[in-house]
């Protein structure tokens, strides 16, 4: 479509605006996790830090057991991805190929479930998992986040599933091949990229959780990231600004790779779901 | 043509003595219980369990059995006026970052269907906010914010506007400004699902309307808004409710102060229950929430119907 020279302009001020307004707090969490506390502790902060340094990450390591802590995350985090997908997966797939009421149900609750203040359902949760014991612990957690992870892996699934054609599975059947055959052989392959995807999903979420992680683990080493990070913020809310920053920016990076990877392929489940399902 | 319909003849024929086209059959129990009894025994049930629990004492840690009140936690959170000023709080935050959030992120979906440069930094950078953690959000504002070391002082020094001021502990400053970090973090997944959206509208449609001279904003209201109506009030109404029902970012950036200005329902509620134990007062608290929620929920159901006719 054509259009004038200067509208063309108004709408690169307005993309370099925005992206600006995306870049810079990152930039800026840099920019604090590398300087020395020296500057850091200066009147007149700069962008670019004049003795840039790694101190900060030391400290970070020393003042809180932050690999302890991401160790608790990943355990938590690829603990619910798997679950999660391994126990989605078949639902999905009935959903997808039949409309029951079951499956209509299914979907409803999926919705429903988006909607929940989470202080309604963690406070029964609270109980019950202290009455199993299970409370302070990080396979109770894994627990709580494949059951919130298992509506939205149903939701990207069901998408996915979709996609594959019927046809592909009759011929499949007309081939002679049987019902689990044509699953393993014909529809699984096809799924798998989505599979991924969900899996991959649940794990970013998981990982980057606070809420259930913050009511349901107490002692210092069995805490996930997120909590762990809060406590580089003091009572008083007086935050030591470097190894903060330092930490914050370490718990990042693995959400931040895993999403590049495949953040094409959750907008069009998400979307899918969302208007359609 | 002819092949298609043999086709289509033989599978009827091949799967007849099979359950009906395209379904799972019998095998559908066992497909679908792994995933089923999770949820109704690790979600459908607490919820329910949840509700129950509003109509009693419940507290933490006490060896009284608990019993049954009635409805005195709900007449009780009717006189609580801090309730009340924390959900007044909750509206006000969750409409402050719906709306520009979706008035931001609808422009610049428009401006990314458009064929301009720089789409693939957009694209780039518009990952950052979404796939971060709330809590390192959080952070990463505290850090911009801070009123001697922080960059958005220093650059209002710069710039000449005064000497700054500390955004996040001041009455009046502290809401706007955790207003806009929820702005930022949330606008990605609105911009990328918006443009999803704009993107499945046909062409055909724009440039029919152009060759009719149309203009830019009669187009925008003729074609592109009626094609993006459903998806635009879906995901408005499902960010009012995340909003609505957020907690790690202002629980980072002001844990609800200062003299709880920032408190919102859901900072209210953890507080009521796991720092006084206040079990079923905080479940009430819930069910008062996930009754405003379901208007926005019915919003969110009808704008879905509407725009699932094609499913």
């Amino acid at each position: 479509m054509r259009t004038r020279p200067a509208a063309r302009a108004g709408q690169y001020t307005a993309l370099l605006a925005y992206l600006l307004f995306l870049a810079f707090p990152f930039l800026w969490l840099l920019s604090v996790a590398f300087k020395p506390p020296r500057e850091l502790g200066s009147l007149h902060p700069t962008w670019i830090p004049k003795h840039p340094t790694l101190v900060n990450f030391r400290q970070a390591f020393d003042e809180q057991p932050l690999l302890h802590a991401a160790g608790n995350s990943l355990l938590a985090a690829l603990g619910a991805a798997l679950i999660a997908v391994a126990l989605a997966t078949p639902m999905a797939y009935v959903m997808a190929r039949q409309r029951t009421r079951l499956a209509r149900a299914v979907s409803g609750w999926v919705v429903l479930s988006q909607a929940f203040p989470f202080v309604l359902v963690i406070i029964p949760l609270f109980l019950v998992l202290k009455n199993l014991r299970l409370i302070d612990s990080v396979p109770g957690l894994v627990m709580v986040y494949v059951v919130w992870a298992l509506p939205f892996a149903l939701w990207m699934l069901v998408g996915y599933v979709r996609a594959v054609p019927v046809e592909l599975e009759e011929a499949a059947a007309v081939d002679g091949a049987g019902r689990l055959r044509t699953l393993l052989s014909v529809t699984a392959p096809l799924l798998a990229p989505g599979i991924v995807a969900t899996a991959l999903f649940a794990f970013i979420t998981a990982w980057n959780e606070f809420f259930f992680a913050l009511v349901l683990l107490k002692t210092p080493e069995k805490q996930t990231l997120p909590v762990v990070l809060t406590h580089f913020i003091g009572a008083e809310g007086v935050a030591d600004l470097g190894p903060l920053a330092a930490a914050a920016f370490l718990a990042t990076l693995p959400s931040l790779v895993v999403f590049a990877l495949i953040q094409r392929r959750i907008t069009g489940g998400m979307l899918a779901g969302a208007v359609k399902s | 043509m002819s092949l298609a319909t043999e086709k289509r003849g033989t599978v009827r024929r091949a799967t007849a003595t099979g359950p009906p086209r395209g379904t799972v059959g019998h095998g559908a129990w066992f497909l679908v219980l792994p995933a089923l009894v999770p949820i109704l025994v690790l979600s459908v049930g607490p919820l329910l369990y949840g509700i129950l629990l509003a109509f009693t004492d419940a507290q933490s840690g006490r060896t009284a059995p608990t019993r049954w009140i009635g409805a005195l936690n709900f007449s009780d959170l009717l006189h609580d006026t801090l309730f009340w000023e924390s959900f007044r709080i909750g509206l006000v935050w969750a409409v402050g970052v719906t709306v520009p959030q979706f008035l931001l992120a609808l422009g610049l979906a428009l401006l990314l269907n458009e064929d301009l440069r720089l789409r693939w930094l957009a694209r780039a950078l518009a990952i950052i906010p979404w796939a971060m953690p709330e809590v390192v959000v959080g952070v990463m504002w505290r850090l911009v914010y801070n009123p001697d070391a922080g960059i958005l002082n220093e650059t209002l020094r710069d710039l000449g506007l005064g000497d700054g001021r500390d955004w996040l502990s001041g009455l009046a400053t502290t809401l706007p400004a955790v207003i806009v970090v929820g702005v930022w973090a949330g606008m990605p997944q609105t911009t990328v699902t918006l443009l999803a959206g704009l993107q499945n509208t046909p062409r055909e449609l724009h440039e029919a309307a152009e060759m009719d001279g149309a203009g830019a904003w009669r187009r925008f209201r003729t074609v592109t808004w009626p094609a993006l109506r459903p998806i635009a009030l879906a995901v408005t109404a499902l960010n009012f409710i995340w909003n609505f029902n957020s907690f790690a970012l202002v629980y980072v950036l002001t844990n609800g102060g200062p003299g709880g200005r920032t408190r919102l329902p859901m900072l209210f509620a953890y507080e009521e229950a796991f720092r006084y134990g206040q079990f079923g007062y905080a479940a009430a608290m819930g069910c008062v929430m996930v009754a405003v929620i379901s208007v926005f929920l019915a919003l969110f159901l009808v704008g879905r119907i509407r725009g699932g006719d094609d499913a």
